[in-house]
Protein backbone atom coordinates (compact mmCIF):
# COMPACT_ATOMS: atom_id res chain seq x y z
CA UNK A 1 0.00 0.00 0.00
CA UNK A 2 2.82 2.38 0.87
CA UNK A 3 4.53 1.54 -2.41
CA UNK A 4 1.28 2.30 -4.23
CA UNK A 5 0.98 5.75 -2.69
CA UNK A 6 4.68 6.53 -3.14
CA UNK A 7 4.65 5.46 -6.78
CA UNK A 8 1.50 7.43 -7.48
CA UNK A 9 2.91 10.59 -5.88
CA UNK A 10 6.22 10.17 -7.67
CA UNK A 11 4.42 9.58 -10.95
CA UNK A 12 2.21 12.65 -10.51
CA UNK A 13 5.28 14.77 -9.77
CA UNK A 14 7.14 13.46 -12.82
CA UNK A 15 4.11 13.96 -15.06
CA UNK A 16 3.63 17.53 -13.87
CA UNK A 17 7.31 18.28 -14.48
CA UNK A 18 7.07 16.56 -17.85
CA UNK A 19 3.97 18.49 -18.94
CA UNK A 20 5.74 21.74 -18.04
CA UNK A 21 8.95 20.59 -19.76
CA UNK A 22 7.00 19.63 -22.85
CA UNK A 23 5.63 23.13 -23.24
CA UNK A 24 8.90 24.83 -22.43
CA UNK A 25 11.01 22.56 -24.66
CA UNK A 26 8.51 22.96 -27.49
CA UNK A 27 8.62 26.72 -27.06
CA UNK A 28 12.40 26.91 -26.95
CA UNK A 29 12.79 24.73 -30.03
CA UNK A 30 10.38 26.98 -31.87
CA UNK A 31 12.07 30.17 -30.63
CA UNK A 32 9.16 31.04 -28.36
CA UNK A 33 8.99 31.72 -24.63
CA UNK A 34 6.40 29.19 -23.49
CA UNK A 35 4.49 29.72 -20.25
CA UNK A 36 5.77 32.74 -18.35
CA UNK A 37 2.88 33.97 -16.24
CA UNK A 38 2.08 31.36 -13.57
CA UNK A 39 4.87 31.24 -11.02
CA UNK A 40 8.55 31.88 -11.76
CA UNK A 41 9.16 31.16 -15.46
CA UNK A 42 5.64 29.74 -15.66
CA UNK A 43 6.60 26.75 -13.53
CA UNK A 44 3.16 26.47 -11.92
CA UNK A 45 1.45 26.29 -15.31
CA UNK A 46 0.87 22.54 -15.35
CA UNK A 47 -0.33 22.52 -11.73
CA UNK A 48 -2.86 25.19 -12.62
CA UNK A 49 -3.85 23.25 -15.75
CA UNK A 50 -4.64 20.25 -13.59
CA UNK A 51 -6.63 22.40 -11.14
CA UNK A 52 -8.56 23.87 -14.05
CA UNK A 53 -9.36 20.42 -15.42
CA UNK A 54 -10.60 19.24 -12.01
CA UNK A 55 -13.03 22.16 -11.80
CA UNK A 56 -14.55 21.56 -15.21
CA UNK A 57 -17.85 19.86 -15.81
CA UNK A 58 -17.72 16.15 -16.49
CA UNK A 59 -19.66 15.94 -19.74
CA UNK A 60 -20.98 12.59 -20.93
CA UNK A 61 -22.41 12.88 -24.46
CA UNK A 62 -26.09 11.94 -24.70
CA UNK A 63 -25.45 9.42 -27.48
CA UNK A 64 -22.42 7.85 -25.80
CA UNK A 65 -22.32 4.33 -24.49
CA UNK A 66 -22.28 5.58 -20.93
CA UNK A 67 -20.78 2.68 -19.06
CA UNK A 68 -17.95 2.16 -21.59
CA UNK A 69 -17.36 5.89 -21.79
CA UNK A 70 -17.06 6.25 -18.04
CA UNK A 71 -14.97 3.16 -17.47
CA UNK A 72 -12.43 3.70 -20.25
CA UNK A 73 -10.21 6.39 -18.61
CA UNK A 74 -10.00 4.36 -15.42
CA UNK A 75 -9.03 1.21 -17.32
CA UNK A 76 -6.42 3.05 -19.40
CA UNK A 77 -4.78 4.65 -16.40
CA UNK A 78 -5.01 1.49 -14.30
CA UNK A 79 -3.31 -0.51 -17.07
CA UNK A 80 -0.44 1.94 -17.37
CA UNK A 81 -0.11 2.47 -13.64
CA UNK A 82 -0.09 -1.27 -12.96
CA UNK A 83 3.02 -1.42 -15.13
CA UNK A 84 4.90 0.67 -12.57
CA UNK A 85 4.46 -2.06 -9.98
CA UNK A 86 7.45 -4.05 -11.24
CA UNK A 87 9.80 -1.12 -11.89
CA UNK A 88 12.82 -1.22 -9.55
CA UNK A 89 13.52 2.34 -8.43
CA UNK A 90 16.62 1.64 -6.34
CA UNK A 91 18.74 -1.45 -5.54
CA UNK A 92 16.33 -2.45 -2.79
CA UNK A 93 13.09 -0.70 -3.60
CA UNK A 94 10.65 -2.43 -5.92
CA UNK A 95 6.89 -1.99 -5.44
CA UNK A 96 6.34 -5.66 -6.40
CA UNK A 97 9.47 -7.71 -7.00
CA UNK A 98 7.94 -10.56 -8.94
CA UNK A 99 10.16 -12.90 -10.91
CA UNK A 100 8.36 -12.55 -14.22
CA UNK A 101 8.23 -8.73 -14.19
CA UNK A 102 9.05 -8.25 -17.88
CA UNK A 103 6.31 -10.63 -18.98
CA UNK A 104 3.83 -9.06 -16.57
CA UNK A 105 4.67 -5.58 -17.83
CA UNK A 106 4.18 -6.48 -21.49
CA UNK A 107 0.90 -8.18 -20.67
CA UNK A 108 -0.55 -5.41 -18.51
CA UNK A 109 0.46 -2.67 -20.95
CA UNK A 110 -1.49 -4.47 -23.67
CA UNK A 111 -4.64 -3.94 -21.62
CA UNK A 112 -4.27 -0.25 -22.48
CA UNK A 113 -5.48 -1.07 -25.99
CA UNK A 114 -8.83 -2.31 -24.68
CA UNK A 115 -9.31 0.95 -22.80
CA UNK A 116 -8.50 3.00 -25.89
CA UNK A 117 -11.00 1.07 -27.97
CA UNK A 118 -13.63 1.48 -25.23
CA UNK A 119 -13.05 5.21 -25.15
CA UNK A 120 -13.24 5.54 -28.92
CA UNK A 121 -16.30 3.32 -29.32
CA UNK A 122 -18.10 4.62 -26.27
CA UNK A 123 -17.76 8.25 -27.36
CA UNK A 124 -20.00 7.59 -30.38
CA UNK A 125 -17.99 10.11 -32.36
CA UNK A 126 -16.41 9.44 -35.73
CA UNK A 127 -13.16 11.19 -34.85
CA UNK A 128 -12.85 9.34 -31.58
CA UNK A 129 -13.61 6.05 -33.32
CA UNK A 130 -11.05 6.66 -36.07
CA UNK A 131 -8.49 7.78 -33.53
CA UNK A 132 -9.07 4.73 -31.36
CA UNK A 133 -8.86 2.36 -34.32
CA UNK A 134 -5.64 3.90 -35.54
CA UNK A 135 -4.28 3.88 -32.02
CA UNK A 136 -5.10 0.23 -31.47
CA UNK A 137 -3.73 -0.81 -34.87
CA UNK A 138 -0.55 1.08 -34.12
CA UNK A 139 -0.04 -0.18 -30.59
CA UNK A 140 -0.76 -3.79 -31.47
CA UNK A 141 1.67 -3.62 -34.40
CA UNK A 142 4.46 -1.93 -32.54
CA UNK A 143 4.24 -4.30 -29.62
CA UNK A 144 5.87 -6.89 -31.83
CA UNK A 145 9.21 -5.15 -32.54
CA UNK A 146 9.20 -3.80 -28.98
CA UNK A 147 8.53 -7.28 -27.62
CA UNK A 148 11.27 -8.79 -29.78
CA UNK A 149 13.75 -6.14 -28.67
CA UNK A 150 12.87 -6.87 -25.04
CA UNK A 151 13.13 -10.58 -25.76
CA UNK A 152 16.71 -10.15 -26.93
CA UNK A 153 17.53 -8.46 -23.61
CA UNK A 154 15.84 -11.27 -21.72
CA UNK A 155 17.92 -13.78 -23.70
CA UNK A 156 21.16 -11.99 -22.91
CA UNK A 157 20.27 -11.53 -19.23
CA UNK A 158 18.58 -14.93 -18.84
CA UNK A 159 15.99 -13.39 -16.55
CA UNK A 160 12.48 -11.95 -16.58
CA UNK A 161 13.06 -10.12 -13.30
CA UNK A 162 13.67 -6.40 -13.71
CA UNK A 163 15.66 -6.27 -10.50
CA UNK A 164 17.95 -9.12 -11.56
CA UNK A 165 18.48 -7.46 -14.95
CA UNK A 166 19.32 -4.25 -13.07
CA UNK A 167 21.86 -5.94 -10.79
CA UNK A 168 23.56 -7.59 -13.77
CA UNK A 169 24.38 -4.18 -15.22
CA UNK A 170 26.61 -2.84 -12.45
CA UNK A 171 29.26 -3.39 -9.83
CA UNK A 172 26.73 -4.81 -7.38
CA UNK A 173 26.06 -7.86 -9.54
CA UNK A 174 27.49 -10.50 -7.24
CA UNK A 175 25.41 -9.25 -4.30
CA UNK A 176 22.21 -10.42 -5.96
CA UNK A 177 21.21 -13.91 -4.78
CA UNK A 178 21.87 -16.38 -7.56
CA UNK A 179 24.44 -14.25 -9.36
CA UNK A 180 27.31 -14.77 -6.87
CA UNK A 181 29.54 -16.59 -9.36
CA UNK A 182 28.56 -14.65 -12.47
CA UNK A 183 31.04 -12.32 -14.11
CA UNK A 184 30.82 -9.51 -16.65
CA UNK A 185 33.29 -9.42 -19.52
CA UNK A 186 34.05 -6.54 -21.85
CA UNK A 187 31.44 -6.62 -24.64
CA UNK A 188 30.26 -9.82 -22.98
CA UNK A 189 32.98 -11.82 -24.75
CA UNK A 190 34.83 -13.95 -22.24
CA UNK A 191 37.51 -14.78 -24.85
CA UNK A 192 38.73 -11.15 -24.72
CA UNK A 193 39.79 -11.85 -21.14
CA UNK A 194 38.88 -8.40 -19.78
CA UNK A 195 36.68 -8.79 -16.73
CA UNK A 196 34.46 -5.80 -16.02
CA UNK A 197 32.57 -7.19 -13.01
CA UNK A 198 34.32 -4.78 -10.66
CA UNK A 199 34.75 -1.98 -13.17
CA UNK A 200 31.03 -1.45 -13.50
CA UNK A 201 29.73 1.84 -14.81
CA UNK A 202 28.87 2.11 -18.46
CA UNK A 203 30.97 -0.96 -19.34
CA UNK A 204 28.40 -3.26 -17.75
CA UNK A 205 25.30 -1.62 -19.18
CA UNK A 206 23.41 -3.96 -21.47
CA UNK A 207 24.13 -1.89 -24.57
CA UNK A 208 27.85 -2.30 -23.76
CA UNK A 209 27.76 -5.81 -22.34
CA UNK A 210 26.22 -7.05 -25.60
CA UNK A 211 26.63 -4.26 -28.17
CA UNK A 212 24.05 -5.93 -30.39
CA UNK A 213 21.51 -4.63 -27.87
CA UNK A 214 22.31 -1.10 -29.02
CA UNK A 215 20.34 -1.88 -32.17
CA UNK A 216 17.65 -3.50 -30.03
CA UNK A 217 17.56 -0.30 -27.96
CA UNK A 218 16.99 1.85 -31.06
CA UNK A 219 14.21 -0.49 -32.20
CA UNK A 220 12.64 -0.47 -28.75
CA UNK A 221 12.85 3.31 -28.53
CA UNK A 222 11.15 3.79 -31.91
CA UNK A 223 8.48 1.26 -31.02
CA UNK A 224 7.96 2.84 -27.61
CA UNK A 225 7.31 6.20 -29.27
CA UNK A 226 4.57 4.51 -31.27
CA UNK A 227 3.20 2.71 -28.23
CA UNK A 228 2.82 5.92 -26.28
CA UNK A 229 1.28 7.63 -29.35
CA UNK A 230 4.04 10.20 -29.52
CA UNK A 231 5.12 12.10 -32.60
CA UNK A 232 6.18 11.15 -35.24
CA UNK A 233 3.75 8.28 -34.64
CA UNK A 234 0.87 10.40 -33.37
CA UNK A 235 -1.67 9.66 -36.09
CA UNK A 236 -4.15 8.40 -33.45
CA UNK A 237 -4.53 11.95 -32.20
CA UNK A 238 -3.35 13.89 -35.22
CA UNK A 239 -4.67 17.31 -34.24
CA UNK A 240 -5.01 18.52 -37.81
CA UNK A 241 -7.18 15.64 -38.98
CA UNK A 242 -8.83 13.98 -35.98
CA UNK A 243 -9.34 16.93 -33.60
CA UNK A 244 -7.86 15.04 -30.63
CA UNK A 245 -8.27 11.36 -31.40
CA UNK A 246 -9.97 9.00 -29.01
CA UNK A 247 -10.30 11.50 -26.16
CA UNK A 248 -12.13 14.19 -28.14
CA UNK A 249 -15.35 13.80 -26.13
CA UNK A 250 -13.72 13.76 -22.72
CA UNK A 251 -13.60 16.71 -20.37
CA UNK A 252 -12.79 17.54 -16.80
CA UNK A 253 -11.49 14.85 -14.51
CA UNK A 254 -11.79 12.05 -17.05
CA UNK A 255 -9.71 14.01 -19.54
CA UNK A 256 -7.17 14.69 -16.81
CA UNK A 257 -6.93 10.94 -16.21
CA UNK A 258 -6.43 10.22 -19.91
CA UNK A 259 -3.79 12.93 -20.09
CA UNK A 260 -2.10 11.49 -17.03
CA UNK A 261 -2.20 8.00 -18.54
CA UNK A 262 -0.63 9.26 -21.75
CA UNK A 263 2.23 10.93 -19.95
CA UNK A 264 2.60 7.99 -17.56
CA UNK A 265 2.98 5.77 -20.61
CA UNK A 266 5.84 7.99 -21.81
CA UNK A 267 7.50 7.75 -18.43
CA UNK A 268 6.95 4.01 -18.21
CA UNK A 269 8.40 3.17 -21.62
CA UNK A 270 11.40 5.38 -20.88
CA UNK A 271 11.89 3.70 -17.50
CA UNK A 272 11.76 0.28 -19.15
CA UNK A 273 14.25 1.40 -21.81
CA UNK A 274 16.60 2.62 -19.07
CA UNK A 275 16.27 -0.54 -17.02
CA UNK A 276 16.66 -2.96 -19.90
CA UNK A 277 19.32 -1.20 -21.94
CA UNK A 278 20.90 1.72 -20.13
CA UNK A 279 22.04 0.21 -16.87
CA UNK A 280 18.91 0.75 -14.76
CA UNK A 281 19.79 2.51 -11.48
CA UNK A 282 23.51 1.83 -11.96
CA UNK A 283 25.97 4.65 -12.27
CA UNK A 284 27.48 5.40 -15.69
CA UNK A 285 30.90 6.08 -14.11
CA UNK A 286 33.30 3.11 -14.15
CA UNK A 287 35.95 2.25 -11.58
CA UNK A 288 39.29 3.24 -13.11
CA UNK A 289 42.22 1.93 -11.06
CA UNK A 290 42.29 3.80 -7.74
CA UNK A 291 39.46 6.09 -8.87
CA UNK A 292 36.56 4.00 -7.54
CA UNK A 293 34.00 6.23 -9.30
CA UNK A 294 31.44 3.47 -9.65
CA UNK A 295 31.62 2.50 -5.98
CA UNK A 296 31.49 6.13 -4.85
CA UNK A 297 28.43 6.88 -6.93
CA UNK A 298 26.55 3.71 -6.05
CA UNK A 299 26.32 3.92 -2.28
CA UNK A 300 25.99 1.09 0.17
CA UNK A 301 23.17 -1.38 -0.22
CA UNK A 302 20.53 -1.06 2.47
CA UNK A 303 21.53 2.47 3.36
CA UNK A 304 20.09 5.81 2.33
CA UNK A 305 23.05 6.48 0.03
CA UNK A 306 22.18 3.62 -2.32
CA UNK A 307 18.54 4.71 -2.45
CA UNK A 308 19.48 8.28 -3.28
CA UNK A 309 22.14 7.35 -5.85
CA UNK A 310 19.95 4.67 -7.41
CA UNK A 311 16.94 6.95 -7.68
CA UNK A 312 19.09 9.77 -8.99
CA UNK A 313 20.68 7.74 -11.79
CA UNK A 314 17.43 6.04 -12.78
CA UNK A 315 15.47 9.28 -12.94
CA UNK A 316 18.19 11.29 -14.66
CA UNK A 317 18.60 8.66 -17.38
CA UNK A 318 14.83 8.53 -17.75
CA UNK A 319 14.65 12.28 -18.10
CA UNK A 320 17.31 12.18 -20.82
CA UNK A 321 15.16 9.73 -22.76
CA UNK A 322 12.03 11.78 -22.10
CA UNK A 323 13.81 14.86 -23.39
CA UNK A 324 14.74 12.91 -26.50
CA UNK A 325 11.07 12.00 -26.93
CA UNK A 326 10.09 15.66 -26.69
CA UNK A 327 12.84 16.70 -29.08
CA UNK A 328 11.76 14.07 -31.60
CA UNK A 329 8.21 15.29 -31.32
CA UNK A 330 9.22 18.81 -32.27
CA UNK A 331 11.65 17.71 -34.97
CA UNK A 332 10.02 15.12 -37.19
CA UNK A 333 6.82 15.31 -39.21
CA UNK A 334 4.05 12.79 -38.68
CA UNK A 335 4.17 9.51 -40.59
CA UNK A 336 1.35 8.44 -42.87
CA UNK A 337 -0.55 5.29 -41.92
CA UNK A 338 1.05 3.25 -44.72
CA UNK A 339 4.53 4.53 -43.82
CA UNK A 340 3.84 3.68 -40.20
CA UNK A 341 2.88 0.10 -40.99
CA UNK A 342 5.72 -0.22 -43.50
CA UNK A 343 8.22 0.85 -40.84
CA UNK A 344 6.78 -1.56 -38.31
CA UNK A 345 6.23 -4.72 -40.33
CA UNK A 346 8.82 -4.46 -43.09
CA UNK A 347 11.69 -2.73 -41.32
CA UNK A 348 11.59 -3.00 -37.54
CA UNK A 349 10.14 -6.50 -37.18
CA UNK A 350 12.65 -8.25 -39.53
CA UNK A 351 15.57 -6.41 -37.93
CA UNK A 352 14.27 -7.27 -34.46
CA UNK A 353 13.99 -10.93 -35.44
CA UNK A 354 17.60 -10.81 -36.63
CA UNK A 355 18.62 -9.16 -33.36
CA UNK A 356 16.94 -11.92 -31.36
CA UNK A 357 19.01 -14.49 -33.28
CA UNK A 358 22.22 -12.51 -32.84
CA UNK A 359 21.49 -11.93 -29.15
CA UNK A 360 21.18 -15.70 -28.73
CA UNK A 361 24.55 -16.20 -30.41
CA UNK A 362 26.05 -13.42 -28.31
CA UNK A 363 24.78 -15.13 -25.18
CA UNK A 364 26.76 -18.21 -26.21
CA UNK A 365 29.91 -16.05 -26.32
CA UNK A 366 29.21 -14.77 -22.80
CA UNK A 367 29.47 -18.15 -21.09
CA UNK B 1 19.63 26.38 -59.95
CA UNK B 2 20.99 23.32 -58.25
CA UNK B 3 18.94 20.26 -58.89
CA UNK B 4 17.59 18.82 -55.65
CA UNK B 5 19.18 15.43 -55.19
CA UNK B 6 16.96 12.86 -53.53
CA UNK B 7 18.76 10.22 -51.56
CA UNK B 8 17.15 7.14 -50.13
CA UNK B 9 20.04 5.12 -48.74
CA UNK B 10 20.08 4.03 -45.10
CA UNK B 11 22.91 6.35 -44.11
CA UNK B 12 21.38 9.26 -45.99
CA UNK B 13 18.20 8.81 -43.99
CA UNK B 14 20.12 8.54 -40.73
CA UNK B 15 22.08 11.65 -41.69
CA UNK B 16 18.94 13.63 -42.38
CA UNK B 17 17.33 12.44 -39.13
CA UNK B 18 20.41 13.51 -37.18
CA UNK B 19 20.58 16.85 -38.92
CA UNK B 20 16.94 17.42 -37.95
CA UNK B 21 17.73 16.70 -34.31
CA UNK B 22 20.76 19.00 -34.48
CA UNK B 23 18.59 21.79 -35.82
CA UNK B 24 16.10 21.61 -32.94
CA UNK B 25 18.94 21.17 -30.44
CA UNK B 26 20.63 24.31 -31.75
CA UNK B 27 17.44 26.29 -31.25
CA UNK B 28 16.99 24.80 -27.78
CA UNK B 29 20.58 25.69 -26.88
CA UNK B 30 20.21 29.25 -28.11
CA UNK B 31 17.01 29.73 -26.11
CA UNK B 32 19.02 31.64 -23.48
CA UNK B 33 19.26 34.54 -25.94
CA UNK B 34 16.28 36.84 -26.13
CA UNK B 35 15.16 39.32 -28.69
CA UNK B 36 15.40 42.83 -27.32
CA UNK B 37 12.73 45.44 -28.00
CA UNK B 38 14.70 47.58 -30.45
CA UNK B 39 13.45 50.58 -32.36
CA UNK B 40 13.07 49.95 -36.09
CA UNK B 41 15.97 52.23 -36.98
CA UNK B 42 18.29 50.39 -34.59
CA UNK B 43 20.97 48.51 -36.48
CA UNK B 44 20.23 45.39 -34.43
CA UNK B 45 16.57 45.39 -35.48
CA UNK B 46 17.08 42.88 -38.29
CA UNK B 47 20.23 41.45 -36.79
CA UNK B 48 19.05 39.13 -34.04
CA UNK B 49 19.82 35.80 -35.66
CA UNK B 50 19.24 33.36 -32.80
CA UNK B 51 17.36 32.99 -29.57
CA UNK B 52 13.73 33.53 -28.66
CA UNK B 53 11.88 35.98 -30.86
CA UNK B 54 8.76 36.59 -28.78
CA UNK B 55 8.47 39.46 -26.35
CA UNK B 56 6.40 39.24 -23.17
CA UNK B 57 4.04 41.73 -24.74
CA UNK B 58 2.31 43.74 -22.06
CA UNK B 59 5.66 44.05 -20.26
CA UNK B 60 7.85 44.55 -23.31
CA UNK B 61 6.92 45.94 -26.70
CA UNK B 62 8.74 47.02 -29.82
CA UNK B 63 8.65 50.84 -29.85
CA UNK B 64 6.36 52.23 -32.55
CA UNK B 65 7.69 54.67 -35.18
CA UNK B 66 7.29 58.40 -34.48
CA UNK B 67 5.17 58.89 -37.59
CA UNK B 68 3.00 55.86 -36.80
CA UNK B 69 -0.76 56.48 -36.83
CA UNK B 70 -2.47 55.15 -33.72
CA UNK B 71 -4.87 56.58 -31.14
CA UNK B 72 -5.85 60.22 -31.55
CA UNK B 73 -5.46 62.74 -28.80
CA UNK B 74 -6.79 66.28 -28.66
CA UNK B 75 -5.12 68.79 -26.40
CA UNK B 76 -8.29 70.75 -25.68
CA UNK B 77 -6.40 73.69 -24.15
CA UNK B 78 -4.83 74.35 -27.54
CA UNK B 79 -7.98 73.70 -29.58
CA UNK B 80 -9.67 76.69 -31.22
CA UNK B 81 -12.73 74.58 -32.16
CA UNK B 82 -12.33 75.43 -35.85
CA UNK B 83 -14.14 72.22 -36.89
CA UNK B 84 -11.65 71.58 -39.71
CA UNK B 85 -10.88 68.08 -38.44
CA UNK B 86 -14.56 67.12 -38.37
CA UNK B 87 -15.00 68.44 -41.91
CA UNK B 88 -12.01 66.62 -43.37
CA UNK B 89 -12.68 63.32 -41.63
CA UNK B 90 -13.62 60.77 -44.32
CA UNK B 91 -15.58 58.57 -41.90
CA UNK B 92 -17.16 61.33 -39.83
CA UNK B 93 -15.85 60.03 -36.56
CA UNK B 94 -15.32 63.46 -35.01
CA UNK B 95 -18.33 65.28 -33.54
CA UNK B 96 -17.90 68.88 -32.48
CA UNK B 97 -20.41 71.34 -31.08
CA UNK B 98 -19.28 74.87 -30.54
CA UNK B 99 -20.56 77.71 -28.42
CA UNK B 100 -19.32 81.20 -29.03
CA UNK B 101 -17.72 82.76 -26.03
CA UNK B 102 -18.95 86.07 -24.74
CA UNK B 103 -15.41 87.30 -24.41
CA UNK B 104 -11.98 86.07 -25.42
CA UNK B 105 -11.20 82.82 -23.51
CA UNK B 106 -7.46 82.89 -23.84
CA UNK B 107 -4.67 82.01 -26.19
CA UNK B 108 -3.32 78.64 -27.32
CA UNK B 109 0.32 77.75 -26.84
CA UNK B 110 1.13 79.00 -30.36
CA UNK B 111 -0.53 82.35 -29.70
CA UNK B 112 -3.83 81.91 -31.51
CA UNK B 113 -6.80 83.48 -29.76
CA UNK B 114 -9.57 81.16 -28.60
CA UNK B 115 -13.10 82.43 -29.12
CA UNK B 116 -15.18 79.25 -29.02
CA UNK B 117 -16.10 76.76 -26.35
CA UNK B 118 -16.48 73.09 -27.27
CA UNK B 119 -19.21 71.52 -25.14
CA UNK B 120 -18.89 68.40 -27.32
CA UNK B 121 -15.62 67.18 -28.81
CA UNK B 122 -16.02 63.44 -29.35
CA UNK B 123 -13.86 61.15 -31.42
CA UNK B 124 -15.28 57.69 -32.08
CA UNK B 125 -12.11 55.57 -32.27
CA UNK B 126 -14.19 52.59 -33.37
CA UNK B 127 -15.01 54.45 -36.56
CA UNK B 128 -11.61 56.07 -37.02
CA UNK B 129 -9.69 54.82 -40.08
CA UNK B 130 -6.36 56.22 -38.91
CA UNK B 131 -5.77 58.22 -42.07
CA UNK B 132 -4.32 61.11 -40.10
CA UNK B 133 -5.97 63.82 -42.23
CA UNK B 134 -7.37 65.55 -39.14
CA UNK B 135 -3.90 65.95 -37.69
CA UNK B 136 -2.59 67.54 -40.90
CA UNK B 137 -5.39 70.09 -41.18
CA UNK B 138 -5.30 71.07 -37.50
CA UNK B 139 -4.11 74.70 -37.50
CA UNK B 140 -2.85 74.67 -33.92
CA UNK B 141 -1.44 71.10 -33.97
CA UNK B 142 -3.56 70.20 -30.98
CA UNK B 143 -4.93 67.01 -32.57
CA UNK B 144 -2.17 64.40 -32.71
CA UNK B 145 -1.60 60.69 -33.15
CA UNK B 146 -0.16 59.05 -30.02
CA UNK B 147 1.91 55.83 -29.94
CA UNK B 148 -0.88 54.03 -28.03
CA UNK B 149 -2.35 51.17 -30.05
CA UNK B 150 -3.60 48.79 -27.39
CA UNK B 151 -6.91 50.33 -26.32
CA UNK B 152 -9.50 47.65 -26.92
CA UNK B 153 -12.66 48.01 -24.85
CA UNK B 154 -15.31 45.59 -23.68
CA UNK B 155 -18.13 48.10 -24.27
CA UNK B 156 -18.03 49.81 -27.65
CA UNK B 157 -19.39 53.01 -26.09
CA UNK B 158 -16.06 53.39 -24.38
CA UNK B 159 -14.42 53.71 -27.78
CA UNK B 160 -15.88 57.19 -28.02
CA UNK B 161 -13.36 59.56 -26.49
CA UNK B 162 -14.65 62.78 -24.94
CA UNK B 163 -12.13 65.59 -25.05
CA UNK B 164 -14.23 68.50 -23.83
CA UNK B 165 -13.10 70.33 -20.72
CA UNK B 166 -16.57 71.62 -19.90
CA UNK B 167 -19.05 69.87 -17.69
CA UNK B 168 -22.65 69.84 -19.03
CA UNK B 169 -23.57 72.46 -16.42
CA UNK B 170 -20.74 74.72 -17.49
CA UNK B 171 -21.71 74.24 -21.14
CA UNK B 172 -25.29 75.18 -20.31
CA UNK B 173 -24.06 78.22 -18.42
CA UNK B 174 -21.94 79.30 -21.39
CA UNK B 175 -24.91 78.82 -23.73
CA UNK B 176 -27.10 80.95 -21.49
CA UNK B 177 -24.41 83.59 -21.25
CA UNK B 178 -24.23 83.69 -25.03
CA UNK B 179 -28.01 83.77 -25.37
CA UNK B 180 -28.16 86.56 -22.81
CA UNK B 181 -25.46 88.50 -24.60
CA UNK B 182 -27.19 88.05 -27.91
CA UNK B 183 -30.49 89.08 -26.37
CA UNK B 184 -28.84 92.16 -24.95
CA UNK B 185 -27.23 92.88 -28.29
CA UNK B 186 -30.53 92.36 -30.06
CA UNK B 187 -32.25 94.57 -27.54
CA UNK B 188 -29.54 97.20 -27.96
CA UNK B 189 -29.86 96.88 -31.72
CA UNK B 190 -33.63 97.20 -31.52
CA UNK B 191 -33.26 100.17 -29.22
CA UNK B 192 -30.79 101.75 -31.61
CA UNK B 193 -33.16 101.06 -34.52
CA UNK B 194 -36.06 102.52 -32.62
CA UNK B 195 -33.97 105.54 -31.71
CA UNK B 196 -32.96 105.98 -35.35
CA UNK B 197 -36.66 105.77 -36.42
CA UNK B 198 -37.58 108.44 -33.93
CA UNK B 199 -35.09 110.82 -35.40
Amino acid sequence: MLAFVLTLVLLLLIVIVLAYAERKVAAFMQDRLGPTEAGPYGSLQSVLDVLKLLQKEDIVPAAADKSLFKLAPILIFAAVFAGFAVIPFTPDLVPAGIGIGVFYLLAIISLDVVGLLMAGWGSNNKYAMLGAMRSVAQIVSYEIPAGLAILSVVMVCQSLDFQEISYQQGVLMQIFPGLEYEANWLFGIEALGLETTNIGGITTWNIFRAPILLVAFVIYFIASLAESNRAPFDIPEAESELVAGFHVEYSGFRFAILFLAEYSMMVLVSLVAVILFLGSWNTPLPNIGPLQLANWTTGTIGELSSILWGGFWLLSKTFVLLFLQLQIRWTYPRLRVDQLMHLCWKVLTPIALGIVLLAGIWRLLMI
Amino acid sequence: MNEVKHTYGFWDVVKSLVSGLRLTWRHFKNAKNRRTPEYVTDENYFNQPDGLVTLTYPYEAIPVPDNGRYRLHNEIDDCIVCDLCAKVCPVNCITIESVKATEEIGVTSDGTKKRLYAPVFDIDMAKCCYCGLCTTVCPTDCLTMTPVYDFAEVDIKNMIYHFTDLTPEQAEEKKQLLAKQQEEMAAAKAAALAARKLI
